[in-house]
Parts: structure tokens; sequence; C-alpha cells
């Protein structure tokens, strides 16, 4: 046998390895042609939707609001649907694409022949959560911006800040992708979808809370929606991506959009996002810490 | 670094592991793989065998005492430089193909073999004509043939085979057997987890027995129990002999023939080593508590 490997790779080379690994483990799963059928369906059903609300637009009577701008108000909460479903179907991917990627895989058999090499256990987790990662980035951003596209072939418009709102969506799937990471070590795959899907609804639904507090000015009902959005941050920078959507509109039309029906809209600076980064450095900490100490 | 000219393929000196939950998998149990050695490990199923295999490859850390790969610390990024693992139960991504599960083993430990080392692996395993195969289209045994392959990857010092065999045909074991005592001879250690008692009679230098995480017994496979049974055909009927060591079977053939019978075929029925494991394990049974618990320092034999 005519190999040797007498001086081994670096760890930052080993998890360039288990990264391209991860996605092309991710790109040749059998489901991933469901997962563009699935996204071009709703592509498809948005773009319709989108045509025919365009094409409504003189349904909306001025009378009752004063200084509306009609296409802006489709337009806006158009595009605050393709947000919301952006980041459902974002997180179906991230969560997907890290299922069972630590006790999963160590029940299966499939994690130590990798561990076994000269490769640091934190190396392994590190490249499987940045490849997950990676990928679910490119999935958000990729839907999201189509949408975008076909709202402004049907009707004209454009989100106030596009980038910003592809850049917190993008950063709350990350945070979905590490909080899935960190829960896969400690349950069973079908358990840890449970828990991802269950602490995703929980944050939106603390995002509704929040907004129904700003419309009957409870302070309580907001302060519980501020402790959510940290407590789990993805929710704050989707709010913080809605608001990016209509960040420049303003007079009555800004009022109604940001009581839109798909969470309340909130400029959350880029405090938030320091934080969701340290966020994601702590998780992933603790699930390294986790997985160098467990037993396969 | 690993020493290369370490006396110690792996060295484990007091090694014991107690699981969450209570459960007492090895005590106290010490071991040694010269370089170029082939060592059994016996034991039934929940013995500890596995549990020392992968403390040896540092997937499972040890409660108490110590285990060097070529005189670094088991476990640690350079001890796994100079080893190849099997394990027991493993699994390749079933959508790579036999040779891309041995190119990403390449990368992994660095092995600068490519395509030859590759294409010699997938031939000494008998897969060569498999070697673009899909791992979720292979059977079981062509698994654990790549299984073996991979742990083959890289030239390692030292071999950690748990069960390399169990999921074999006749044939796929002998392939085995073979790749192994081919290894010996280049100087590669290797520690053999293994139910088949024959297979590691035949190639095995030595062999440890454990029990309920405690060694019970070992030795070369020869010195082990008082020998095998013996079925002589002669010309006059079949004639069996029970409990004969390997040196009697000479002067025992030779009494035939002076004595005038027709001997036509010498078979050894039954192993000296399954004899020698069914007694350590029946005597290590009846002295143990049903859940091998007690105190680590209680001790292996040595």
């Amino acid at each position: 046998m005519s190999g040797t490997a007498l001086s081994g790779p670096s760890q930052a080379r080993l998890a360039r390895v288990i990264a391209a690994h991860a996605v092309r483990e991710s790109l040749r799963r059998r489901v991933l042609p469901i997962v563009l059928a699935l996204s071009t369906a709703f592509l498809v059903l948005y773009g319709l939707g989108a045509h025919f609300a365009f094409g409504e637009l003189d349904a909306i009577d001025p009378e009752a609001l004063v200084e509306i701008d009609s296409r802006e108000l489709a337009g806006a909460t158009l595009s605050g649907l393709a947000m919301f479903a952006t980041l459902f179907l974002g997180s179906v991917v991230a969560t997907f694409l890290t299922l069972g990627i630590v006790r999963g895989d160590a029940e299966s058999g499939l994690l130590q022949p990798l561990l076994a090499r000269p490769v640091a256990r934190g190396t392994v987790l590190i490249a499987r959560t940045a490849a997950a990662a990676a990928l679910s980035v490119a999935y958000v951003v990729a839907v999201f911006a189509l949408a975008a596209l076909i709202t402004w072939i049907a009707g004209d418009y454009l989100p106030d800040q596009l980038p910003v709102a592809l850049l917190q969506l993008a950063a709350a799937v990350v945070v979905i992708t590490c909080i899935s990471v960190l829960v896969s070590v400690y349950v069973t795959s079908t358990a840890q979808g449970i828990v991802v899907f269950m602490l995703f609804g929980a944050g939106l639904t603390a995002g509704l809370l929040g907004q129904i507090g700003e419309a009957l000015d409870s302070d309580s009902l907001i302060d519980i929606s501020r402790i959510a959005s940290y407590a789990l941050p993805f929710e704050g920078l989707y709010q913080d991506g809605l608001f990016a959507l209509t960040a420049e509109t303003s007079g009555a039309t800004g009022f109604l959009l940001s009581l839109g029906p798909f969470g309340g809209a909130q400029d959350a600076g880029l405090g938030l996002d320091l934080f969701a980064a340290l966020y994601c450095v702590a998780l992933l900490a603790a699930a390294t810490s986790s997985v160098r100490r467990r037993d396969l | 670094m690993p020493d290369p000219d370490a006396a110690s393929a792996l060295r484990i000196e007091g090694l014991s592991k107690r699981y969450g939950g209570g459960k007492l998998a090895l005590a106290d149990v010490d071991l040694e793989v010269g370089r170029g050695e082939l060592v059994g490990l016996l034991g039934p199923n929940g013995a500890g065998k596995s549990t020392l295999t992968k403390i040896a490859c540092g997937l499972v850390r040890p409660s108490a005492g110590s285990a060097s790969v070529l005189g670094v610390a088991a476990g640690s990024i350079e001890a796994r430089r100079s080893l190849g693992y099997l394990a027991e139960l493993f699994r390749f991504p079933s959508w790579l193909s036999g040779e891309e599960v041995l190119s990403l083993h390449q990368r992994l430990c660095g092995s600068d073999g490519g395509l030859i080392e590759r294409g010699e692996l997938l031939e000494r395993v008998d897969l060569a004509g498999a070697r673009g195969v899909r791992v979720g289209e292979m059977s079981k045994g062509m698994q654990q043939r790549l299984g073996i392959a991979q742990a083959l990857i890289g030239s390692p010092r030292l071999l950690l085979l748990d069960e390399p065999t169990s999921a074999l045909d006749p044939a796929g074991r002998r392939i085995v057997r073979e790749l192994l005592v081919d290894c010996r001879a280049r100087g590669i250690s290797a520690l053999l987890n293994s139910h088949l008692l024959g297979e590691v009679e035949r190639i095995c230098d030595s062999v440890m027995i454990i029990n309920h995480g405690r060694v019970v017994a070992e030795g070369a496979p020869g010195t082990l129990g008082s020998g095998g049974g013996l079925e002589i055909e002669t010309g006059s009927g079949l004639r069996s002999f029970e409990r004969v060591e390997r040196g009697a079977i000479p002067s025992i053939v030779r009494s035939l023939v002076e004595a005038g019978e027709s001997v036509f075929a010498v078979r050894a029925t039954g192993s000296s080593l399954e004899d020698a494991y069914l007694d350590a394990v029946a005597d290590s049974d009846s002295v143990e508590a049903p859940d091998a618990g007690g105190s680590p320092q209680a001790g292996g034999r040595r």
C-alpha cells in the first residue's frame, strides 16, 4: 500500500475538507429536488398573487385611508409575506441540513469513522455547521431576491432597503442553524426537528405578541416580545428585516405597514446583529464543549 | 509526535471505564500490543471489548488509567495520525462511492497515496470492480470490506479492528486474514476484537479474554487451555481423541501407524482456544456480581 500519512494536515485544512464534504452531501440528498420544487411552487404562487394584487390597486379605497400609497402598501405587504415564507422555508432547510448532525450521526455510526481521524471534534462540528449555514443563507437570499424581483416585475415595487432585508434574513437563518446544531447534541433527529420548530413558532408568536402590545400600547407585552427577541434573536433579526422593507416609508402608509400581518417591524440597529453573532458563538461553544466530553 | 521507534504500538495501563448510570465497562485492564504484533481481544457481548477499542482511538474517555499509541496519549490528534480504526457499528454516507469514501479518508489523514493507494486497497479487499458503486448499493459484506480498506488508508502503524469480519462470508474472512498477516509482516500492529475464535487462534500472536470488564485470561493462543479434539480417519474407521495438545498430534499418528493402522486424514475438532475461552468466561461468571460492579481496583489478572 503506497500511501503514507506521516505529517497530518492542519485543522483549518481539515475543516475545509469536512465542510466541502457536508456541502456535497447536502446537494446530493434526494430531498433537494423536492425543496427546489416546493420553492419554485411558492414563487409561482407568489408571482400570481403579486400580479393580481397589483392589478387591483384601484380597489383600495383611499377615502378611509388618508394619504395612502396603495402601490407601496401592496408591495410592502407582499414583500412581508415573502419574507415570512422565506424565513419559514429557510428554517426548514437549516433544520433539515443539521438534522442528526451530532447525536443522530453518532448513533447511526456515521460520525465514528470521521472522528477516529486526526481531526478535532470541534473542527468537525464547526465545519458542518458552517456548511449548513452557508447553504441555508444561499437558499434564503436566492428565494427572497427572486420574490423581490417578481414584486418589481409585477408592480414596479422594490423594498426600501433590500440588501439590509436580505442580510437580516440571512442572519436569522444562521441563528436557527446554530440553535439546531446545539439541540442535535442532546436529542435524536426527530426530537431535534420538533424542538427547533417549536422554538421557531415561539419566536414568531412572541413577535406577534409585541405587535399586539404596540397596538394596545401595552408595555408588558412589548417587554415580553423584546426579551423573546433576545432569547431567540432570529425573531429580532426578522423584525429588523421587515423594518428594512419600509424603512424610508413615512406617513399613514408607513404606520399601516408597521402593523402588517407578518409580525412587528422594528429597527433593532447594529446592537442586535452583534448580539446575534455572540449568541451564535456561544451556542457553538456550548455544542463543541459538550461534544468534546461525549463518549461515542 | 508519535515515536516510530516506541516499543509498544499500544500500551494500556490500569484502564477503567464507568459509564454514566454507574455501569462498569472496564476495570483495571492492562494490555500491550508490541510493534508488528497481532493481538486478539475476546469476550462475550458486553464484556468491554468495544469500549477498550474506542478508548484506544479516542472515541471514549477513560475513567481511570492510561492508554498510549506509539508513546503519545491515545485519543490525541498525534495518536490518531498513527492508527486505522474500524468500528463494530459503522456507516459510510450512502451517496458516496467506495472510491469516494477512501478519497475522503485520504484527505482526512493526509495520505499522499492518491489514486494508486485507493486502487491497491480496493483490490486488496476484493472491491476493485466496485470502486464506483455507491455505499447504499453495497451489501453488508462489501461495506465491511470497504471499512477495512478505509482503516488501512495512509499505512497506519496500529490497526484497531472491532469485529472486522462479522458480516463477511468465508471468502471475505480469508481476505481479511491474509491482509492482517501481511500487515504484521510489514510491521503494522493490530488489535483484533472478534467473536470468531478460530480466526483469532489462527492469526493472532497473543490473546486477551475479558469478561465483565476484567481480564480473565491472556497469553499465546497455543498456551491457553488444554488442547482441542482430534479426529483421525483410519482403515478401521474414525478414531476420536479429546483435549489433545498440538505437540502430541505427531506421536498419536505415529503410534497408530506403528500399530498397523492406515491413516487417511487427520482433523482438529474444536478449538483449544474455544475451550480456554469458555472455561475462563464460566469461571469469571461464577464469581462475578450480575451488574459487573465492584471496585475498579478489584482488577484484571496479569
